[in-house]
């Protein structure tokens, strides 16, 4: 795996291509790291001359400005503004929905102006450009998927179709939860509340928006916010059904796709 | 045929109506005037196609067609029969009977017109009667579940009984009217659903078909007039404010929540050692941060509040709410206008002057933490919203209140904030670990 920090792209005199943010989730969380090496292994595949900030890179502020605490917020953005501003960020890739609204609308303001893309926005451009070609390393055919919109990503961003479309390249069903596109029903974590407990109430977002899925009976939920992923693994694993069914983010099914990595559904 | 003192009936009662109804609309915009100050012009053009897709195409109800069908009936019903009023106003004022009808010329292409627009209007107000019915027992027999939550207990409930039977009563009585009218002239006018419905009163004598006439003529008017007066009490204002709300709502992505610029100052103070602070003004009012009550809202937060039907599409599509916690974004949105409503007659009975009653917004009856904490930002209230509006707005400047001012924090948020200001992350991990997952 080929990763370059944008320190040590500044200290050869080169520019990359691209930034790609890897995120809170992406760095730290065990299963959202694999998600992170997935999106790599695609794009070392291809040749993308791309920098992480790595150590230089903090929390966006989303949490901390969701829950109402905007000094938080912006003491990150402006920090992490300084650093993009300082190696002149053009272009930025972000696996995680939360990280990629944020960048996107509410950094401008604060004086980071980027090109901000999803990744799912980013794949099904490299698709679109002939680049990524699915071959039968993994065998989809005959398998259910349904795609779990996040909302970040749909009704914040009205991104739906790049992550279905990236989908739709493999060789599998792609089925819809009752919920889906602008009705999509939360996951449950946004608005910080993936940092704390429910407040009292009948049963947990997470459930729902899992018995949903699992009424679609797909085998492989798809997510594309690794906050998602951590909520419907939670729903899977606590409905008792996580040997049928597999949650995994659209990076690591189109890296499957490509035979860049292994993962079992 | 009317008398001068019908005339003067008409006339009064009008001149009343219209200075009771400007008293309740200027009511709304004083309040809505409380909010701050916020810049929603320019961008004519998006704005008017917001409004006339929105809110004379009704775009976002047709999400949902049952409702939708049948409350594009009552709308559309509602407006072309204005036309027929016009020719009741001048009716009341100048004493005449369908002066409209009798000033165009027989058998002309405009008397055509005429019948065609009244008998259309009839025909259309058949659907709205079986429209408003079933409205009625959506609410009352079938009960919608978004339709009998716990926040439309009380007048909630009360006023849409009031609409939705108003609308019967005037179309009752401006069916009585036509039809009577029709019976008298032994069908001369040629109106379509009177027409059929004349046959109802076959050898009705004269006399009593004018009385019937008469008294749907004055009820129907009156009850326009009623209508008027309590409209700006009711929820169903957003007939009007809809269009108003519509145009100014904002055209940024919905996940979009704006910064706050006062902030932005003090921590570029913080982040530069060799800045000096601008000297501090002692006579400069507190800076506060987030939304306490209603004062700190913006204007446009308070136009939504007013606009709000109490639909709970909102509500419907909440994932706090459907998973039975206590957050409903329509009771943001009925709390915001219910305490605007008290801070607007507390300062109507103080000259105009605000006077501190030790209440705000969040508790107090209104707004509870609680509700607050519960939401995701998710966003599918103001998807669903069918008039623009944003309940999360309200929740967000609520929310930056009680953790700014207040420091009333669940512990793992600020376990989560330490961590960020601390880290760069909402856990605790160390940022010199931030690369560690290219090496698994």
């Amino acid at each position: 795996m080929q990763v370059k920090s944008y320190a040590e792209y500044a200290a050869s005199n080169e520019t990359p291509e691209i930034l790609f943010w890897v995120g809170c989730a992406g760095s730290f969380d065990q299963r959202a790291q694999k998600v992170t090496r997935s999106f790599v292994k695609i794009l070392n595949h291809l040749n993308i001359k791309f920098a992480v900030l790595g150590t230089e890179e903090s929390c966006t502020g989303d949490p901390a400005k969701r829950a109402g605490n905007e000094f938080v917020f912006q003491m990150l953005a402006l920090q992490n503004i300084d650093v993009m501003n300082n190696y002149g960020v053009k272009k930025i890739v972000t696996t995680c929905p939360h990280c990629f609204n944020i960048l996107k609308n509410e950094y401008p303001s604060l004086g980071g102006n980027y090109d901000v893309i999803h990744h799912s926005t980013y794949l099904q451009q490299l698709i679109d450009a002939g680049k990524i070609k699915v071959t039968d390393a993994a065998s989809f055919k005959g398998k259910k998927i349904t795609y779990h919109d996040s909302c970040y990503l749909g009704r914040a961003n009205e991104i739906y179709e790049a992550p279905r479309k990236v989908l739709e390249e493999l060789d599998a069903e792609l089925v819809e939860m009752k919920s889906c596109r602008t009705k999509g029903l939360c996951c449950g974590a946004g608005g910080a509340q993936m940092f704390k407990e429910d407040e009292p109430g009948k049963k947990r977002i997470n459930i729902a928006r899992t018995e949903e899925a699992i009424e679609t009976d797909a085998t492989i939920v798809a997510a594309a916010c690794p906050f998602c992923s951590t909520m419907l693994t939670d729903g899977v694993k606590s409905m008792d059904k996580q040997t049928e069914v597999k949650v995994f983010d659209i990076a690591e099914l189109l890296a499957a796709g490509q035979g860049l990595e292994k993962i079992s559904f | 045929m009317l008398t001068y003192f019908q005339t003067y009936l008409f006339i009064s009662f009008t001149v009343m109506a219209a200075i009771y109804a400007y008293r309740g609309y200027k009511r709304v915009y004083n309040n809505i005037q409380l909010g701050k100050k916020e810049d929603l012009s320019g961008n004519t053009s998006e704005r008017v196609k917001s409004v006339l897709l929105v809110a004379f195409g009704q775009k976002k109800m047709f999400k949902n067609m049952i409702p939708a069908v049948l409350h594009f009936f009552i709308y559309f019903g509602f407006i072309i029969t204005q036309i027929e009023l016009i020719e009741i106003f001048i009716d009341g004022t100048f004493g005449t009977h369908r002066i409209i009808y009798h000033a165009i010329e027989e058998h002309s292409a405009l008397r055509a017109v005429y019948v065609f627009t009244i008998s259309f209007i009839e025909f259309v107000s058949v659907f709205v009667f079986i429209a408003t019915v079933a409205f009625l027992s959506r609410r009352f027999i079938i009960k919608v579940p978004r339709l009998n939550k716990p926040e439309l207990k009380g007048f909630p409930a009360k006023d849409a009984a009031i609409i939705l039977l108003s609308e019967i009563y005037l179309l009752i009585c401006i069916f009585s009217m036509n039809t009577a009218d029709m019976a008298i002239h032994h069908g001369e006018y040629g109106f379509l659903v009177s027409g059929l419905l004349m046959h109802g009163f076959t050898g009705w004598d004269v006399s009593s078909l004018q009385v019937i006439e008469r008294l749907g003529w004055w009820c129907h008017f009156i009850g326009v007039l009623a209508l008027l007066v309590y409209l700006p009490y009711s929820k169903h204002l957003h007939i009007i404010l809809a269009f108003f709300n519509t145009y100014y709502a904002r055209l940024t992505p919905k996940g979009y929540i704006a910064n706050m610029p006062e902030i932005t100052k003090e921590i570029k103070l913080m982040m530069d050692p060799s800045a000096t602070p601008p000297p501090v003004d002692a006579n400069a009012a507190p800076v506060k941060f987030g939304a306490k009550d209603v004062f700190d809202l913006s204007w446009k937060n308070l136009l939504d509040a007013y606009t709000c039907t109490e639909c709970g599409r909102c509500t419907a599509a909440c994932p706090a709410n459907q998973t039975g916690k206590l957050l409903s974004p329509r009771k943001i949105m009925m709390d915001t206008r219910d305490r605007l409503e008290e801070v607007g007659s507390a300062n109507a009975n103080n000259g105009g002057v605000w006077k501190e009653d030790g209440k705000s917004l969040i508790e107090n009856g209104f707004i509870s933490v609680e509700e607050l904490r519960a939401c995701t930002t998710c966003n599918a209230c103001v998807e669903e919203c069918p008039v623009l509006i944003s309940p999360l707005d309200i929740i967000v400047q609520l929310r930056r209140n009680l953790i700014m001012e207040e420091s009333n924090a669940p512990a793992e948020w600020n376990g989560m904030f330490t961590a960020m200001e601390n880290n760069g992350a909402p856990w605790q991990f160390s940022q010199q670990d931030r690369l560690n997952w290219k090496n698994d």
